[in-house]
């Protein structure tokens, strides 16, 4: 699995599909692989369950986060100024994670004239068990509209396939065909399949797409209960 | 069918449609501005009415427009929401007219906070509007859940002429969770032979009202109501029970925090302590006599209510409990969530442990 190596990713979907799952793990991945790596939370649709609930773990991996106001939670989600800063800062990689919807793509177009000048990527998650992305001509319809809002291209596709913790193999398999398939129309490339790690062993030389092997960090407060022992240890460390 | 994923607030909307709803009116409000999104998405593809209203008040007076004309209507809001529609809820109960209304709950009070919350337990459930009135209040805990009583809310609010409410909290409304489309069919229900669909010239005119102002009248009608409560607390008790038997421990709660509760007796059940939950599901009518059975097992040494509320739910576990047993809480407001240690901590003080 290659890491991207442009200055901007920029992660956009419908809501529910594990875009901000898939956001938080390349942030993590890529700070791991020693690259000063920041995370932006543009999502100005959904105020719950947000990357920002992880703040405390990306940071300790030195991650940069910038997220809108009130920390994501709030009414009115404004967006900071120092958002810029990622634009500017030659050597830092960041991970952009928009919003649900096409709408949620449409604060990208303030930022246009920047993301013009840097190299980046913008890439469109697809989860074929999310009713919306079904059907693959309104997938591709809701890709030219959020290019259209975004006034930016798609430059490819991630599967990002799940069924939350009752997620099994054929999803993700099922799912990367899915994607494969509308990224070949759109002639795009499906960059990634995305799964959790139990799955790479068995999934990662099915697939069409890399096999990007993720944790889950975005989980429900009831979730920690199963934290000891369990999938979510990791929240209990230190 | 296979699962699919669904956020909460889109499968609310998608369940109503299938039930046979056909008009919603609603104003949007966080956390459950997808619900009217996802209303004027597919509900004219239903052959149904979608309208924004201009308030939230606008919109439940359209709830009564539509309902005393026979149709099936639902509106939903938010807590700061649900408070300007209490008024109109009131008249729906006092002229019996059956409707839908989701309140999807964040903090309060006033404006609050937008992330969830369970404080409108008392406002649903004894009423914010005026009057001796009552309303169905059904609490689902999981995505699954809603969409399964989201046609039993419709039929009953057909059955008895009531509106219904679905009590849920912002992260119902907001969380991704799988969902199979298991159809349940409509109950068996009568001809809506009250509403105002015109006489044709073959029988005198219904007239839909909750003004009786000769005073006799008034209370025979409230006597009428207080009859049809009786029937609703006889028969639409719902709850489920989870890992009593023998439990030192009962959690208490409804929604989310049930949730909470299962993953605080699974710690627990680690450190050797058996721990139960006791869920209502409609929290009106209150399932007393259940709790009140389950409470009284010898094994249990302490009922602990949990709750997104400083403590409001608590007072219907007081009075199922009635001194049998000593009763605790544990929650928080104003949208934080409480998490399973802390929820396990509590009931480990509330053992003297």
């Amino acid at each position: 699995m290659k890491l991207p190596d442009k200055a901007v990713t920029i992660i956009a979907g419908h809501y529910g599909t594990g875009k901000t799952e898939f956001a938080v793990n390349l942030a993590i991945a890529m700070a791991r692989d020693k690259r000063r790596t920041a995370l932006v939370d543009l999502d100005i649709i959904n105020p719950y369950f947000r990357s920002i609930e992880r703040k405390a773990e990306l940071e300790k991996e030195g991650i940069i986060i910038h997220v809108t106001s009130h920390g994501g939670k709030g009414d009115t989600p404004a967006i900071p100024a120092e958002v810029m800063s990622v634009f500017a800062d030659t050597g830092l990689q960041s991970i952009i994670d928009l919003g649900g919807d096409p709408g949620g793509a449409r604060v990208l177009g303030a930022y246009k004239p920047q993301l013009d000048a840097v190299p980046h990527d913008f890439w469109y998650a697809v989860n074929l068990n999310r009713p919306e992305n079904r059907d693959p001509e309104k997938v591709i319809a809701d890709i030219r509209e959020t290019e259209k809002l975004s006034r930016q291209k798609i430059t490819g596709l991630v599967n990002t396939t799940h069924l939350g913790r009752e997620t099994v193999l054929s999803d993700i398999l099922k799912g990367d065909e899915h994607a494969a398939a509308i990224a070949g129309r759109l002639g795009l490339p499906l960059v990634y399949t995305v799964g959790e790690r139990k799955f790479e062993s068995e999934a990662k030389d099915l697939v069409k797409g890399s096999f990007f092997p993720i944790n889950i960090y975005m989980i429900k407060p009831w979730e920690l209960g199963d934290a000891k022992g369990g999938q979510f240890e990791w929240l209990l460390e230190e | 069918m296979a699962k699919e994923l669904w956020k909460g607030n889109e499968a609310i909307a998608e369940a109503a449609i299938r039930a046979g709803c056909r008009c919603y009116f609603g104003y949007p409000i966080t956390p459950q501005s997808e619900i009217p999104e996802y209303m004027a998405k597919h509900m004219p593809a239903a052959g149904g009415v979608f309208l924004q209203s201009e308030s939230e008040i606008a919109a439940i007076n359209m709830v009564y427009g539509a309902s005393g004309a026979g149709a099936r209507v639902m509106t939903s809001s938010s807590s700061p929401g649900i408070s300007l529609k209490q008024e109109g809820i009131s008249y729906l109960c006092g002229a019996e007219l059956p409707a839908v209304i989701v309140n999807v709950m964040r903090g309060g009070p006033g404006l609050g906070t937008i992330q969830a919350a369970q404080g409108d337990y008392f406002q649903a459930t004894r009423g914010g509007g005026n009057g001796d009135y009552r309303l169905i209040v059904l609490a689902p805990a999981t995505i699954q859940e809603v969409v399964d009583l989201m046609q039993d809310a419709f039929d009953l609010a057909d059955k008895y002429r009531i509106p219904v409410m679905m009590l849920l909290d912002g992260m119902i409304g907001q969380m991704m969770e799988p969902v199979e489309w298991t159809h349940t069919p409509a109950a068996d229900l009568p001809e809506k032979s009250w509403a105002t669909t015109g006489t044709n010239n073959e029988r005198p005119p219904n007239i839909i009202n909750s003004l009786f102002i000769d005073p006799d009248e008034c209370n025979r009608h409230n006597l009428k109501l207080e009859e049809k409560y009786r029937r609703i607390t006889e028969n639409e008790q719902r709850f489920e029970i989870t890992d009593a038997d023998e439990a030192e421990v009962l959690f208490v709660a409804y929604g989310t925090p049930a949730r909470l509760a299962r993953a605080a007796a699974r710690l627990l059940g680690e450190e050797g302590i058996k721990a139960g939950v006791f869920r209502p599901i409609s929290v009106w009518p209150y399932p007393y006599d259940a709790l009140h059975e389950a409470a009284g097992k010898e094994s249990v040494k302490a009922v602990v209510t949990v709750e997104l509320s400083t403590g409001q739910m608590v007072d219907d576990v007081r009075i199922a409990v009635n001194g049998i047993k000593p009763v605790h809480f544990i929650g928080q407001a104003g949208g934080v969530v409480p998490t399973p240690r802390e929820v396990a901590d509590a009931a480990k003080k509330a053992l003297g442990r």
